[in-house]
């Protein structure tokens, strides 16, 4: 099976930094610091795992990356353009809208809940935003929409409805429809942890696929310890709004030297 | 609302009305209701178109709107529910002619009823509308969606479903509010009702057979409502919410 | 003709002033009838007998499902055709109240059907009479939860009081009709009556959050 990924819009001259960068990010909910100071640098093509105990910022994360949360200092830079600011006569100004569309079309992202549209059937769930904000024809639309759902094995289930699904498959829609947007850059939010255990196992390996198949970056959040470990090329482990520490999978799971990571990669294994 | 004893109602007391009717000469005085019937539907129906158009278009500039059109809603809907139905008939149609604006009094009448309930529409849209999963909303940013087209394709489809029932009773106050256009000279049921009664002096039955046709298109508006809510959720998802 | 004269409002706001106690006195004993005659309706319908609850169920969707201005005339034209004499003012607080007790009757439902199940059952195993449970366990239990919802059908029946100017009590708006037409000027005497709506509609809506509020509070601490 051959999916092109590479994205619709992207340049000829392409920036050959880091795919994301965090530079002094902060960000608070009201006197709750949630992160503070955050660096953070995702080479292109690299797969990051975040792990953490619950409260750390994990989310936070991601969902400052989709813009769905506001900064207050710092900036994110994609692609090496600042993500919700811009530049207008060398200061950053806020982005404006158009920017900001421009940035996410860069960025997709899967939750925890899938929020799927509940009255689209699967395929229209992946052709919805191709058609209206891609500007594909209908015939396009549908022909992506298909490849990829049948890519997630849900080649026999294109109009089957949200409610007609189970919770693995509903979340393997949820990717096909952020894949059908061809970003650069796809964001996890601990996809599994509303899914009974049974079901865990078809939405770890499609992604493992989409890891395997396409030249995608890729963020998650995840509380699959095994998974991060033979998937990612990074574990970060977050604790109280900061990278407490951060290494390749084989160092954090195996040989860990802060003491709260050992402790917390003690307690999840206890809990298993 | 109850469905059944509404409906028995409605046979028991048409019934009714037409025994009392046929033993009272019902001749003298159903041609004229009939006419002001006829009336009243169509101000009914006036009505609710406006009071839907203005619903939508006052929730959505409420929420959505830039400041000065969040105001102008804000007002509208304000002084719509704050004062009463009748005042904003008798406003219409004795203060809008000293503006240079005369407007026929079936004209007024579907203004003032369909402002009325519009404002009180705007609330029922707005509250369905941000009864939509937050989820829904982020789905439309991580895709990508501007806001027009989030509104348009995802949240306002999800809205409406849940809009038919109150929407069902709202036009029931509108059909029962039609009666104040009789006081400002619209010969509509209520008022030839009234014409009726002056020159037949049979009260009991004019007034019965009255309500039991306001009750009848009452009856009517529930089934039309109910049959729509259910050719509406056929097209959303069913069964357990995911 | 200026647009609105202001010499002219400031010699009708004492008589519309003094119209707007008609008005409050009508909603006032409107809302007394309607929230008694709700309470019954409520009950009958609840725990009545099924020859009376089925009847009632359809005499109540009857009422909420007709125009209030018919009511009134029925009310105001048929009891002198049966010899009762009656007054267009307590014909007009009789209609809104009926009306009304129909909208009470399902709020004051909502409520009872709230009350759990096992405060019925202690109130049998204490072998405490009907009579008894309704009024010191079930009512102090069901009214405090919907007296917004109440408030709020207080605020409807407010602003339906100006109905009664048609059959010419004299309320604000019969008030300010007449002013017109004996002035030919209909501006002031209809916008103040709009204004004086306005704003008591917007002050009532405040209590009725303010009173939600305290309630909720009063709940969560209990
Ligand atoms: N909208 C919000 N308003 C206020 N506080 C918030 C909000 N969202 C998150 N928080 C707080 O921010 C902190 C970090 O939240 P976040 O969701 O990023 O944690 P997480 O690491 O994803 O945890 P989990 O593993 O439980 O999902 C938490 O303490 C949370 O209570
Ligand atoms: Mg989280």
């Amino acid at each position: 099976m051959s999916i092109d990924a590479s994205p619709a819009n992207s340049p000829s001259n392409e920036f050959s930094g880091p795919m994301v960068r965090f530079d002094k990010v902060r960000k608070s909910y009201g006197s709750l610091v949630v992160l503070d100071n955050l660096d953070l640098e995702i080479a292109r093509g690299e797969k990051v795992a975040i792990i953490g105990p619950s409260g750390s910022g994990k989310t936070t994360v991601l969902r400052m990356l989709m813009t769905l949360e506001r900064i207050d200092r710092g900036v994110i830079f994609v692609d090496g353009e600042p993500l919700t600011s811009m530049n207008r006569n060398d200061e950053l100004v806020p982005a404006d809208a158009k920017h900001l569309r421009r940035m996410r079309g860069k960025i997709g992202m899967v939750f925890q809940h899938f929020n799927l549209f509940p009255h689209m059937s699967a395929l229209k769930n992946c052709m919805e935003a191709p058609r209206t904000v891609l500007g594909l024809s209908k015939i396009e639309a549908e022909a992506r929409g298909r490849e990829l759902l049948s890519m997630v094995g849900l080649g026999d289930k294109l109009d089957h409805y949200p409610s007609q699904l189970s919770g693995g498959q509903q979340q393997r829609v949820a990717i096909a429809r952020a894949l059908a947007m061809r970003p650069k850059v796809m964001l996890f939010d601990e996809v599994t942890s509303a899914l009974d255990p049974e079901l865990v196992g078809e939405v770890l390996s499609v992604i493992r696929k989409l890891g395997a198949d396409l030249d995608l970056t890729m963020l998650m959040v995840t509380h699959q310890m095994g998974f991060a470990k033979e998937f990612a090329d990074r574990v970060c482990f977050f604790y109280g709004g900061r990278i407490c520490e951060q290494g390749p999978p084989e160092k954090i799971f195996v040989a860990p030297e802060n003491e709260r990571t050992r402790q917390f990669l003690r307690a999840c294994l206890e809990a298993t | 609302m109850a469905h059944r004893p509404l409906v028995v109602c409605a046979i028991l007391a048409f019934t009714a009305g037409l025994v009392i009717a046929s033993f009272a000469g019902f001749r003298e005085f159903l041609p004229g209701l009939l006419e002001g019937a006829l009336v009243t539907v169509e101000i009914t129906l006036g009505g609710s178109v406006l009071a839907v158009i203005c619903a939508f278009v006052a929730a959505l500039s409420k929420m959505f709107g830039p400041w000065p059109i969040r105001g102008l809603a804000v007002v509208y809907i304000e002084i719509f529910r704050g004062t009463s139905a009748l005042v904003q008939l008798f406003w219409l149609f004795f203060v809008l002619p000293r503006f240079g604006i005369t407007l026929e009094p079936l004209t007024v009448a579907i203004l003032a009823l369909g402002l009325n309930v519009g404002a009180y529409g705007a609330e029922v849209v707005r509250g369905a509308v941000s009864a939509v999963s937050r989820g829904q909303w982020e789905a439309t940013v991580a895709l990508n969606m501007s806001r027009a087209q989030a509104l348009r394709r995802i949240v306002l489809p999800q809205a409406l479903v849940p809009m038919i029932p109150p929407w069902g009773n709202l036009f029931i106050e509108l059909l029962k509010t039609t009666a104040l256009v009789s006081l400002i000279t619209i010969s509509d049921l209520a008022f030839k009702a009234q014409e009726m009664n002056a020159t037949t002096y049979r009260t009991v039955e004019i007034f019965s057979i009255v309500l039991v046709f306001y009750l009848a298109v009452a009856v009517l508006i529930t089934v039309a409502m109910r049959s729509l809510e259910r050719f509406a959720a056929r097209g959303l998802a069913r069964g357990p919410a995911q | 003709m200026k647009f609105w004269d202001w010499k002219f409002t400031f010699e009708i706001l004492p008589l519309l002033a003094k119209a707007a106690l008609v008005t409050l006195e009508a909603t006032l004993i409107g809302f007394v009838v309607a929230a008694i005659l709700g309470l019954a309706f409520a009950i009958g319908r609840m725990f009545g007998p099924k020859w009376l609850a089925v009847p009632l169920a359809g005499f109540i969707e009857f009422i909420r499902s007709t125009p209030l201005l018919i009511q009134i005339f029925f009310i105001y034209f048929v009891f002198p055709e049966f010899g009762v004499s009656i007054e267009a003012m307590t014909a007009g607080v009789l209609a809104l109240g009926l009306h009304y007790a129909t909208y009470c009757s399902e709020v004051y439902r909502a409520g009872l059907a709230n009350i759990p199940r096992g405060q019925w059952e202690a109130s049998i195993a204490l072998n405490m009479s009907p009579f008894h449970v309704f009024r010191d366990v079930i009512i102090p239990q069901a009214i405090p939860p919907i007296v917004p919802a109440l408030g709020n059908y207080l605020v409807a029946l407010f602003k339906d009081t100006p109905l009664l100017s048609a059959i010419a009590v004299l309320e604000l708006m019969q008030t300010a009709k007449i002013i017109g037409s004996e002035n030919f000027r209909y501006t002031e005497p209809i916008t103040l009556v709009g204004l004086i709506f306005l704003i008591f509609s917007l002050i009532a809506a405040a209590v009725v959050r303010l009173v939600e509020a305290w309630l909720r509070r009063r709940i969560i601490h209990s």
